[in-house]
């Protein structure tokens, strides 16, 4: 019986504890919102977060984009070869990109890449006292460390996402067409036919956005909220790559279910 | 205006249930270079983040350059922090920065000055440190005294009235320990700031303060000018000025007795 309460009074106390952290969680990121006018004031500093999560991340994100779209390229291939329509691989390509595999997968990437530098940098700001040492020189962190970071991020991510699913598409016409053989102008055509800007290339868009604010939140709280020793800062970062990860899967699911099929 | 910058009154502050300090009186005259002194986990770091702002008191008075810290806002915190420059233990600097960058910091966040003015005064304060030469260097490039006094020109930077130290000394070699004790008490005597070193330090802190506080327990323990504490008999103040192994402070954490421990009373 002993037991039995104990485990109930475990799973009580670790559910209260979530409910805490998503409290705190929420409330740190409305703080970040509302101090980040000090940021577009002195927007050279969000400058200097776009090169560190955008521009940094660059080579990770445009060579997987174009070993990617030449996957697709190939197996989409193989299996409209099928069915005699190979001269639709372009709109195969770019759909699958624009709308799922640009936003997801330049998200992962950017989670693992970006994401887990920003928890590491800001854990060990906090761990080697130099946060506080702001704070003691009358300079909120928060206005000048996390929002400049924050919005810096979340300009990169749908910017990266695009350049994914072009280094992609680029990927699919050198297998399909300059390798395989596919008639180029049907290629090119059909794609220009089948993608819609509103319908695909935006609602893209808008998921790669939701991705780099939950990524960018994520990453921001678990290094600002990590325990200011090497363990504490290096769980931080494992927590960061994982939650964004579940996070973007997650949201992909809901977005799509939104967007494409008009749930 | 008073002549102490800092009154403190009974005052007490707790962590949840646990008392940490209990009616602590202090206070710092102007110009003067005060210790506070006493064993790990006393409560003397406390005590400086309570005078920093960056906890509050549960109760009693806590007045620092007449402002009563017990019911200041986030506004007036900052506010008040502007007169003040605190040196973190390791020196707490921005690791992306440079030194110069560093200590300019403070100027470019809070000071509207053009920036050939804040080139002056970051060589200037620079200067006051001896590490002019040393404004191009990155904090990884520097050692560890180096990077105190460079922290040390980033807390002067805004000319504050209040300095507070975290342990200044800590891992420090002799000579770069001897130059940091007398940059402390140079600062305080050409900038007439008032100086508060939390230390372990007591031969080095003997030195160059003015007065000294020895925190135990969560009380003040014992006070007094150096040369009061080094004639001092009472027995905490005489094991902590000699550094003796055992006496009011024990050697053993508490055990069950020894035998027990081994089995050997069978």
């Amino acid at each position: 019986m002993n037991n039995l309460l104990n485990s109930l009074r475990g799973i009580g106390a670790h559910v209260i504890d979530g409910i805490w952290r998503m409290g705190v969680a929420t409330r740190f990121f409305l703080m970040t919102l509302l101090q980040s006018g000090q940021s577009f004031r002195r927007f050279h500093l969000i400058i200097r977060e776009i090169f560190s999560a955008g521009v940094l991340s660059l080579i990770i994100i445009l060579v997987s984009g174009l070993f990617v779209g030449m996957v697709l390229g190939l197996q989409g291939y193989e299996t409209l070869q099928t069915y005699g329509s190979e001269e639709a691989l372009g709109v195969l390509v770019s759909l699958s990109l624009v709308r799922e595999l640009g936003p997801v997968v330049a998200a992962l990437l950017f989670a693992s890449r970006a994401g887990s530098a920003i928890t590491a940098e800001i854990g060990l700001m906090k761990a080697t006292e130099q946060l506080a040492a702001m704070e003691m020189m009358a300079v909120d962190p928060v206005a000048r460390v996390v929002a400049p970071r924050f919005w810096g991020a979340v300009i990169s991510m749908p910017i990266l996402a695009a350049l994914f699913s072009a280094m992609g598409i680029l990927g699919g016409y050198l297998v399909g067409v300059v390798l395989i053989g596919v008639d180029e102008g049907a290629f090119w055509s059909q794609m220009q036919a089948a993608v819609d800007f509103r319908e695909d290339i935006l609602n893209g868009v808008i998921k790669s956005v939701v991705f780099g604010v939950a990524v960018t939140a994520i990453a921001l709280f678990e290094g600002y909220d990590a325990p200011p020793t090497a363990e504490g800062v290096s769980r931080a970062t494992t927590r960061t790559v994982v939650t964004s990860s579940l996070a973007i899967l997650g949201l992909d699911f809901i977005l799509t279910a939104f967007m494409f099929r008009g749930v | 205006m008073s002549d102490n910058l800092i009154e403190i009154r009974d005052l007490s502050f707790a962590y949840r249930e646990r008392l940490v300090l209990k009616g602590i009186n202090l206070s710092a005259r102007r110009g003067q270079v005060v210790a506070i002194m006493g064993i790990s986990g006393g409560g003397k770091t406390t005590l400086l983040r309570l005078i920093g702002g960056a906890l509050r008191p549960t109760s009693g008075v806590l007045n620092v350059d007449g402002v009563d810290m017990s019911h200041l806002d986030r506004d007036g915190l900052y506010r008040l922090r502007r007169r003040m420059g605190m040196l973190f233990q390791f020196g707490a600097l921005f690791t992306d920065m440079s030194v110069f960058d560093n200590v300019a910091f403070p100027l470019r966040e809070h000071a509207d000055l053009p920036e050939e003015m804040i080139r002056d005064l970051v060589l200037m304060k620079l200067n006051a440190v001896g590490l002019r030469g040393a404004h191009d260097l990155m904090p990884s490039e520097l050692s560890g005294g180096m990077a105190r006094r460079v922290a040390l020109a980033r807390a002067i930077a805004l000319e504050p009235s209040l300095i507070l130290y975290d342990e200044p000394f800590a891992g420090l070699d002799p000579i770069s320990l001897g130059v940091t004790g007398n940059l402390i008490r140079r600062l305080t005597d050409t900038l007439g700031v008032t100086s508060i070193v939390v230390t372990h330090d007591i031969q080095e802190s003997l030195r160059m303060v003015d007065y000294v506080y020895f925190v135990s327990e969560g009380v003040i323990a014992a006070q007094g000018t150096p040369d009061e504490l080094r004639a001092s008999t009472e027995p905490f103040v005489h094991q902590f000025v000699h550094g003796e192994e055992d006496g009011p402070v024990p050697f053993h954490y508490p055990a069950p007795a020894y035998a027990d421990e081994l089995e050997l009373a069978a």
